[in-house]
């Protein structure tokens, strides 16, 4: 049998360090997109042990992840209550962590993205230069960036210019 | 031009697509008759003003947005989900 090798969404791209900011890789174990069949929030929210987290907002495990839909990290046990599919390979995810990491975003992101407004937990469905992202607030100088795992390259690339860009300041 | 999208915030227009008025949620009933449909499916008003519109926040939540603006001015009047809208 041949033995197969498994490559992260990363593999050979991160780290990226630039200025004291760096960029590394998070490995979700397990990512279960969860959304409840009409009138069924309550139930399947009931059935989370962190619950449904609120729009715009990650609480525990379970993130926000657009209209209707919330993203799961652990296996789920919803029959007959949501839809679900298990999207553990489909999403690459970056930590952008250090001082001043909000500049560098602010050159990717139209959202306004600093603590004031945007606090731990906080999420935001928008773009990152071309990319449809989802960015999450970590820490208070730290985001986890959600991309579609074929779009892997050009997240660190464009993430690996802006970071220049700042470090050249 | 910046929708405000009632899950998400205000947001740039890049981050929606456009599909048309809003006309295309009042589907007819399948008896209602040729030109019902014909209206439906084909004959739009183009006015100079207020609009009502579905938009999608594709670049966003994934939501279809009814949305209220003005053609004239460029104003928008406000976005509501498209969900409560049909009720």
């Amino acid at each position: 049998m041949a033995k197969l090798i498994a490559l992260t969404p990363f593999a050979g791209l991160l780290p990226v360090i630039h200025g004291g900011i760096e960029a590394s890789e998070v490995l979700p174990q397990r990512l279960m997109s969860v959304a409840p069949y009409a009138g069924q929030e309550k139930a399947v929210a009931a059935k989370l042990d962190d619950g449904l987290a609120k729009v715009n907002r990650r609480k525990g495990a379970v993130t926000w992840f657009g209209h209707g839909v919330w993203l799961v990290a652990g296996d789920v046990a919803l029959d007959g209550l949501a839809a679900v599919t298990d999207q553990s390979d489909a999403w690459a995810v970056v930590q952008i962590a250090g001082t001043g990491v909000e500049d560098v975003l602010a050159r990717l992101v139209p959202v306004d993205l600093r603590r004031g407004l945007f606090r731990n937990n906080h999420v935001a469905k928008t773009m990152l230069g071309h990319l449809s992202v989802t960015i999450i607030r970590t820490g208070s100088h730290a985001f986890e960036i959600m991309v579609m795992r074929s779009m892997a390259q050009t997240l660190v690339h464009d993430l690996d210019v802006a970071m220049r860009g700042v470090a050249a300041r | 031009m910046r929708i405000i999208c009632p899950n998400c915030g205000e947001r740039d227009r890049r981050e929606f697509y456009y599909q048309g008025d809003a006309l295309a949620l009042d589907r007819p009933a399948e008896d209602a008759g040729l030109e019902a449909w014909d209206d439906y499916l084909h004959n739009r008003d183009n006015p100079a003003g207020d609009t009502r519109d579905l938009w999608f926040h594709e670049a966003g939540c994934g939501a279809w947005l009814v949305v209220e603006r003005n053609t004239m001015t460029h104003a928008v009047h406000k976005a509501t989900l498209a969900e409560k809208v049909k009720a």
